[in-house]
C-alpha cells in the first residue's frame, strides 16, 4: 500500500454557544489546516465532510458547508459519523489514486440543540426509541453491565474524570479544565445511576480538520517534520440493537483494534503505544475501550489506571487532550483525537506535550454505547 | 479588523423541525405487535442454524445472516442484566416521569435481552440478576410500549 501521510490539521477552541455558524467554524479550520500545512486551497483535490443532518437541523448538511470547506469547483462528499469514519473515508479517496490530497472536515453545534432529543432519534423507531432511550441511558446500562461483570466500582470511573479534566489544564483548546477529586465526581448531581454529572462529557461546539496527502505528493508539498504518517487503521461494528450485544463485550474493538495493530506491525500495543486518545464519553468508556484495544487484560483497566500508569506522566498517557469528558464536540472528536496525535508526534502539543512520543493511537466511535469502533495508528 | 464584529448584536432565530412519517414495521415485527396487543404473547424468533433465539424478533440472524424462521412463544418472564434509575426529565420522550428505571432484562427462552421500563419497585430496591416478569398494558395498540413495563416476580 501507498504510504499516506497528515499534512496539516486544525482546531477551534472548544466551547458552549460558539457565536460562529456552522460554516463559519469549517472557515477557520479549512483555513488553519491550510496555514498549518503551508499550501493553499488549490492544492485539495477532494473534501470529506463529517456532520449530521439531525444535529445540524438541515437536510445535506455538508452542502451547506461546501464553499467553506474550499469545495467549490472539487468534489465533496459526507460522512454521517465520528470523525475517524470520516478521516477512514478520505484514506481511502486518498488510496484510490483519483486524488492526491484530501481535507477532511468536521463541526458540530450541539448546543443549538437537544441532544436527548436527537440521540433518541438513534435508536429504532420500531422498537426502543418509544422507551424514550437516549445516549445518557444506554450509557448507563452498560456502565452498569461492565461494573457487574468485572466487579468494578464507581470510583473507580470518578478516577478517570479526575485524569482528563486535569489534563485538560494543559490543553488551552479544552472546555472545562478541571482539578476535581473523585469525591467531587462522586457527588455530583445523578443523572442516570450510576452515572453523575461528571461522569458524562459535555456536549462541546467546535471544528477540527486534517489534510491528508499520498507518501509523493506531501514529498512535494510539505518538509518531512510536518509528515505524520497512517501506520494502521481498523474498524468494524456489532449489532445495531442494545439487547443483541453484551454491553461489557468489546469484540468490535477488538476487532478493528486487532487489524490496526497488524497493518502497522505492531505485536504489543501496551508498550509500543506512547499515547492514546480514546472515546471517553462517558467516564467507564475509557477503562472498556482500553480492554478492548488490547492495552489491558478485560476488567484490569480500572486498576491500571488507578496505579497511573495512564496519567499524563505515566507509561501510557491515555487522553492527554483532557479527552471528550473535557470537551465534547460529536462526530468533530475523533478527528481533533487524529489532529492532537499528529500535533504529539511532530513535538507540537505544547503544555500537554508526551516526550518523545513516536507512536499514537486514536480512537473513535459510531452509535450507541460503542456500536462501532475505528482504530488509528499514526507515527513518524 | 475584526472591530466591527465586537458591536454587532449576535442574533439567534429559534427553530424546530416537526415532520411526520409513517414508518414501515414489517412482517417480522409485525407479528410481533399483533401477537402483542391480540392475544397478549410475547414471540421470539430462532436461527435454524446456530439456534438464537432473538427477542423482539429478528429479520436476519446476526451470527449467521439466516431467516430466523422459527417462531418461539416465551414465557415472559426474565432476570435484569443491567438497569439505571433515570433522574431526568425530558417529557417529550419518556413514557414515565422521572425518577424511573430502565432496565436490560434477559429473556426467559431467549438469548437476548430487551430493553424495557421496570417498575412497582422502589427505583433503588432494583437489583442485577432480580427476575421480573412482563405487566401488559390495558389498551394495547401494537407497540413496545403494549408491555407496559416489567416488574419483580412476586
Amino acid at each position: 500500500m501507498e504510504r499516506v501521510a497528515i499534512i496539516g490539521v486544525s482546531q477551534t477552541k472548544y466551547m458552549q454557544n460558539n457565536p460562529l455558524t456552522f460554516a463559519e467554524l469549517v472557515y477557520e479550520v479549512t483555513t488553519k489546516a491550510l496555514e498549518d500545512a503551508g499550501i493553499t486551497v488549490k492544492e485539495i483535490d477532494n473534501v470529506v465532510s463529517v456532520s449530521s443532518d439531525f444535529w445540524d437541523g438541515r437536510t445535506i448538511s455538508s452542502m451547506a458547508i461546501s464553499d467553506a470547506s474550499g469545495a467549490f469547483g472539487k468534489d465533496i462528499t459526507t460522512v454521517e459519523g465520528d470523525g475517524t469514519f470520516g478521516a477512514l473515508y478520505g484514506l481511502m479517496r486518498t488510496l484510490s489514486g483519483s486524488f492526491n490530497t484530501t481535507l477532511v472536515v468536521a463541526h458540530h453545534k450541539g448546543t443549538e440543540s437537544n441532544m436527548r432529543g436527537i440521540t433518541n432519534t438513534a435508536f429504532d423507531p420500531l422498537v426502543e426509541r418509544k422507551l424514550g432511550l437516549d445516549a445518557i441511558s444506554s450509557a448507563a446500562l452498560q456502565a452498569r453491565r461492565y461494573m457487574t461483570k468485572y466487579g468494578l466500582k464507581e470510583e473507580q470511573f470518578a478516577l478517570v474524570s479526575v485524569k482528563n479534566h486535569g489534563n485538560a489544564k494543559r490543553n488551552p483548546l479544552a472546555l472545562f479544565p478541571m482539578e476535581i477529586t473523585v469525591e467531587d465526581v462522586m457527588n455530583s448531581r445523578k443523572i442516570a445511576d450510576p452515572l453523575k454529572l461528571l461522569d458524562c462529557s459535555p456536549v462541546t461546539d467546535g471544528a477540527a480538520a486534517i489534510i491528508l496527502a499520498t507518501e509523493h505528493a506531501a514529498k512535494k508539498l510539505v518538509p518531512p517534520q510536518k509528515c505524520v504518517w497512517v501506520k494502521g487503521v481498523g474498524h468494524c461494528a456489532d449489532a445495531f440493537r442494545l439487547g443483541d450485544r453484551d454491553l461489557a463485550d468489546t469484540r468490535a474493538l477488538a476487532a478493528a483494534a486487532k487489524r490496526a495493530y497488524s497493518m502497522a506491525g505492531i505485536q504489543d500495543p501496551g508498550r509500543e503505544i506512547d499515547l492514546a486518545e480514546v472515546y471517553d464519553a462517558f467516564s467507564y468508556m475509557e477503562p472498556l475501550w482500553l480492554e478492548g484495544l488490547g492495552i489491558c487484560p478485560e476488567g484490569m483497566a480500572c486498576e491500571h489506571l488507578e496505579r497511573g500508569r495512564f496519567d499524563f506522566t505515566g507509561q501510557l498517557p491515555v487522553n492527554p487532550s483532557g479527552g471528550r469528558l473535557s470537551s465534547h464536540p460529536v462526530q468533530v472528536a475523533g478527528l481533533a483525537e487524529i489532529a492532537e496525535c499528529a500535533l504529539q508526534l511532530r513535538g507540537e502539543a505544547g503544555d500537554r506535550q508526551v516526550e518523545g512520543a513516536k507512536t499514537a493511537l486514536a480512537h473513535g466511535v459510531n452509535g450507541m454505547c460503542g456500536q462501532a469502533h475505528c482504530v488509528w495508528i499514526l507515527g513518524k | 479588523m475584526s472591530d466591527w464584529k465586537a458591536s454587532v448584536e449576535p442574533m439567534v432565530f429559534p427553530g424546530k423541525i416537526a415532520v411526520p412519517y409513517t414508518w414501515t414495521v414489517g412482517s417480522t415485527l409485525s407479528k410481533f405487535y399483533c401477537e402483542l396487543r391480540d392475544n397478549g404473547k410475547i414471540w421470539a424468533n430462532k436461527c435454524p442454524s446456530c439456534g438464537t433465539v432473538f427477542v423482539p424478533p429478528k429479520v436476519k440472524c446476526i451470527n449467521c445472516y439466516r431467516d430466523p424462521n422459527i417462531w418461539v412463544e416465551l414465557p415472559g418472564t426474565g432476570i435484569v442484566e443491567s438497569y439505571t434509575i433515570v433522574r431526568y426529565e425530558e417529557p417529550m420522550l419518556h413514557p414515565r416521569k422521572a425518577p424511573f428505571v430502565y432496565g436490560l432484562i434477559k429473556m426467559d427462552g431467549a438469548d437476548t435481552c430487551m430493553v424495557h421500563l421496570i417498575d412497582e419497585i422502589e427505583p433503588e430496591k432494583v437489583r442485577v440478576g432480580m427476575r421480573v416478569e412482563a405487566v401488559l398494558s390495558e389498551n394495547r395498540e401494537g407497540n413496545i410500549l403494549d408491555i407496559s413495563h416489567f416488574r419483580p416476580v412476586k
